[in-house]
């Protein structure tokens, strides 16, 4: 484990080091990022221009909601974002490479870039939530910070997740892989509002199916010492590093699967 | 006649080099389709509390969304930026050697590729998201003067895109320029909300601006928010913003060229 | 070192508008061959024979239909890990390099990849440096090589780790006569030296020809042949060339067991099949000879043979 991570270091160091190398326009980069998703964070700011409240929250409470989501997924999209890219490596024929070294695929796949401009959503998440906690009261003891501390991680595995399973669709089609960015993208823009808004059915889908609600809106609850509008299980508010585990060993298990049929039936 | 058909020439090889990958395409109208549905929800919720905003009741606000769906890829409203790498890696010293003007190619691919966009990633988003919520239907006029807008939308958006490519003659890292340029036609083209749901300053500001132009305006023509004189006004207003950005992007392409020349790719 | 027994790789075809229509096709049929430690052999065949199938079975990417086949021991499908610390592989049309860093980081991070220790690294990437001249462009970004520079640096990864076996596919395409010779050297010392056993994919009968005793021919999946050059040769060789030069030119020579294929001036070009050293005598009893040379008939045409024979 340690010698994995440690190789992972050294795999993206040389990525990291020539992203640095022109710190001018690294700054640009990150501007740009942090600019760019902060329009996301825009739109709600307008919204509320019109509403005091959304479904059962206040701009507040979603901004919570945005911040924490943004930070998950700015992390997620750190380490893993180039799997967008996978689709190229397949049909250039060069995951056969990866198979030829002693080391596992996703790993190196995964290890293969990081591009630290996506920092920048998690920059304007950061500013966010500082906002959102400002206008909240939020009664904190030691259960709230571990809360808040975990649904981070938390959340960024279950994007993850969903990420690389999502990639997994390259090994039959090189084209489809879009599809993947309506769960990834998709599920991100999601959660950046209260579940309670959506229709139920895709309410089910995102609590049981892609648990995206476990990203920020079970955990918000939680946090925010608020009655779900909902009135689904208390327990659920605890569930998020659980279903992140779970969802990672899904992940893993649906990779493995497909790199398996990969190997069967060609290129 | 033979400059029509050169473009229609080029129009077509615009279509067919999207034509090309369906697989993408309908994983694109997938993606679009999701979209939909969440901005859909989102907007429905702000009804909860007033029937109004802006001049847009609910209905108005979910039919924008499924016609904004519609229009994104039309209208490629996410960032374009081929121009800037054909100047980056010096093909552009042979489109420029070439009798066809960079500008006129680019106008008349683009004029090819929106009806394929539109076509396939457009209208079956929409098809879903009529047949799951409540739309609008336009009056026949506005039906008549939607193609009409969303065409003037395509060259507006085009213009645009054409003008902040051409930050590669000058700049080394356009990328900047680029992202810059993408945030605000996206914030302010009503891509992101309703110009309708913006504070009065806001819409006022954005409305004087052309990026309304690429995506507000016909989604409003669709709407029925301009009547009257108003119609042919809106639609007139678009004509100018693609003149005038047509406009400033020939000169941007003179003075790159005039840049090249001097002091080489 | 690697034991193929019955190895079969099928493929379904989806073919048709919307990939409807199926059709099994079996690209590698049932192909038996052993290869032991030390052996430098080719594998050779028209394209779409099943060759780089075979490879890709042999090193663990793709997963066989049935069949048995263990590389060093162990099971490539199954073992896939394992196998690749005792592999290397060199696709001469794919890069495995990383291709923005310089070329002696991508040769770090494959130390790393493979966990070779840090002496035994050192040394063996000395001993590439200096065989292969490495060092003018050690500190280059490989999408700034030269094709030659790159194969040169490709051939280094493949083997930094110092495996028992390398599967080579098309090493030596694209480059210039001298750079040919040269990887052929390097490859031919490398198994001489080291006992490297190699596996070498290759349309370049250059390289059949100056570096394998032994040679595979798969076509439409089936191994066609397989035993050494000489062999191979007396097998499809037919014909030889006897190339006699006269005192003075003279009219085609009418000798039993041969015919003149071409006259010019003093010099004439006899085909035939059998001893030499015999239709030597039989000329020399007709005309006076000045010189002669036999001349074996090229790979090439023995291979077109091959491909041709049912």
């Amino acid at each position: 484990m340690a010698d994995a991570l440690l190789l992972y270091r050294r795999l993206i160091a040389a990525q990291v080091r020539s992203q640095l190398q022109y710190r001018a326009s690294f700054a640009l980069d990150i501007a740009g990022t942090t600019l760019i998703t902060f329009v996301d964070f825009l739109a709600i700011v307008v919204i509320f221009h019109n509403v005091p409240s959304l479904g059962a929250w206040t701009v507040h409470e979603v901004a919570f909601l945005y911040a924490t989501s943004c930070i998950a997924f700015a992390f997620t999209d750190l380490v893993i974002g180039h799997l967008d890219e996978f689709p190229q490596l397949i049909r250039h024929g060069s995951f056969d490479v990866l198979l030829v070294r002693p080391r596992g695929t996703l790993f190196q796949v995964i290890a293969s870039d990081l591009a630290l401009r996506r920092l920048g959503k998690a920059l304007q998440g950061a500013v966010v939530l500082v906002y959102a906690l400002g206008g909240l009261d939020v009664s904190w003891d030691a259960g709230r910070i571990a809360m808040v501390a975990l649904m981070i991680p938390s959340g960024a595995i279950v994007y993850g997740s969903v990420w690389v399973a999502g990639a997994c669709i390259a090994f039959w089609t090189t084209e489809g892989g879009e599809v993947t960015n309506a769960f990834t993208y998709g599920g991100n823009f999601l959660t950046q509002y209260p579940i309670d808004i959506y229709g139920r059915w895709v309410r089910r889908l995102l609590a049981y199916v892609v648990p995206m609600a476990f990203v920020a809106y079970f955990p918000a609850l939680y946090v925010l010492d608020k009655p779900d509008p909902l009135g689904l299980p208390r327990a659920l508010q605890f569930l998020s590093p659980l279903v992140a585990v779970v969802a990672a060993v899904l992940a893993g298990v649906v990779w493995r699967a497909a790199v398996r049929r990969y190997r069967s039936a060609g290129g | 006649m033979a400059r029509v058909r050169l473009n229609w020439e080029i129009a077509k090889r615009g279509y067919r080099r999207y034509a090309a990958y369906p697989a993408a395409t309908w994983a694109g109208a997938f993606t679009n389709t999701v979209f939909g549905f969440m901005q859909a929800y989102i907007l429905l919720a702000v009804y909860d509390h007033r029937t109004d905003v802006g001049g847009y009741d609910a209905v108005d606000a979910v039919t924008y969304v499924w016609l904004a769906q519609a229009l994104i890829m039309t209208v490629y409203a996410f960032g374009w930026r081929e121009f800037a790498l054909r100047i980056k890696d010096g093909s552009i010293a042979v489109d420029l050697a070439r009798p066809l003007d960079p500008q006129r190619y680019w106008l008349a691919y683009d004029l090819g590729r929106a009806p394929y966009h539109f076509l396939y990633r457009g209208v079956p988003p929409f098809i879903v998201g009529a047949l799951v919520f409540d739309l609008r239907t336009p009056s026949p006029l506005d039906f008549a003067a939607f193609p009409v807008s969303i065409a003037l939308a395509v060259v507006v958006s085009l213009g645009f895109r054409f003008l902040y490519n051409s930050a590669a003659f000058w700049l080394v890292d356009y990328r900047g320029v680029v992202t810059l340029s993408i945030v605000v036609s996206l914030f302010f083209s009503g891509m992101v909300l309703p110009l309708a749901f913006f504070p009065e300053w806001l819409r006022t500001l954005a409305h004087a601006l052309p990026f309304a132009s690429m995506l507000q305006v016909p989604i409003d023509v669709y709407l029925g928010k301009h009547d009257g004189l108003e119609l042919p006004g809106v639609l007139a207003l678009q004509a100018v913003w693609a003149v005038a950005l047509l406009g400033l992007g020939r000169l941007a392409l003179n003075a790159g060229r005039r840049k090249l020349v001097i002091q080489g790719g | 070192m690697i034991e193929v027994d019955g190895l079969t790789k099928r493929f379904v075809v989806r073919e048709g508008r919307f990939r409807r229509s199926r059709r099994t096709v079996d690209a590698v049929a049932g192909i038996s061959f052993h290869v032991e430690r030390g052996e430098l052999l080719g594998y050779l065949g028209p394209n779409g024979a099943g060759k780089s199938t075979t490879v890709k079975m042999l090193t663990g990417i793709l997963v066989p239909t049935s069949g048995h086949v263990r590389v060093a021991g162990l099971e490539p499908s199954r073992q896939r890990i394992q196998l690749a610390r005792r592999i290397g592989a060199m696709f001469g049309q794919r890069v495995q390099l990383w291709w923005d860093l310089p070329l002696l980081d991508s040769f770090e991070l494959l130390r790393h990849i493979y966990r070779v220790p840090a002496d035994r690294y050192r040394a063996s990437l000395a001993r590439f440096r200096e065989v292969l001249e490495l060092d003018p462009f050690l500190g280059t970004p490989v999408r700034q090589l030269s094709l030659g520079q790159r194969i040169r640096g490709e051939l280094t990864a493949a083997m930094l780790h110092e495996p028992e076996l390398l599967f080579l596919d098309e090493p030596t395409i694209g480059l210039d006569v001298v750079a040919k010779q040269r990887v052929r050297e390097f490859l031919a010392d490398a198994n001489r030296e080291r006992g490297v056993t190699v596996l070498l994919t290759t349309h370049d009968l250059g390289d059949i020809e100056r570096l394998c005793s032994r040679l595979l021919v798969i076509d439409h999946g089936r191994l066609i042949w397989d035993g050494g050059i000489d062999d191979l040769r007396a097998r499809y060789g037919g014909e030889r060339t006897l190339i006699v030069d006269l005192e003075e030119p003279a009219p085609p020579l009418d000798v039993d067991g041969a015919r003149v294929e071409r006259v010019d001036g003093p010099r004439q070009w006899l085909r035939f099949r059998g001893s030499a050293a015999e239709l030597t005598a039989r000329v020399a009893a007709r005309a006076r000879l000045v010189d002669l040379q036999v001349a074996e008939p090229d790979i090439e045409e023995i291979v077109r043979r091959i491909y041709s024979t049912p």
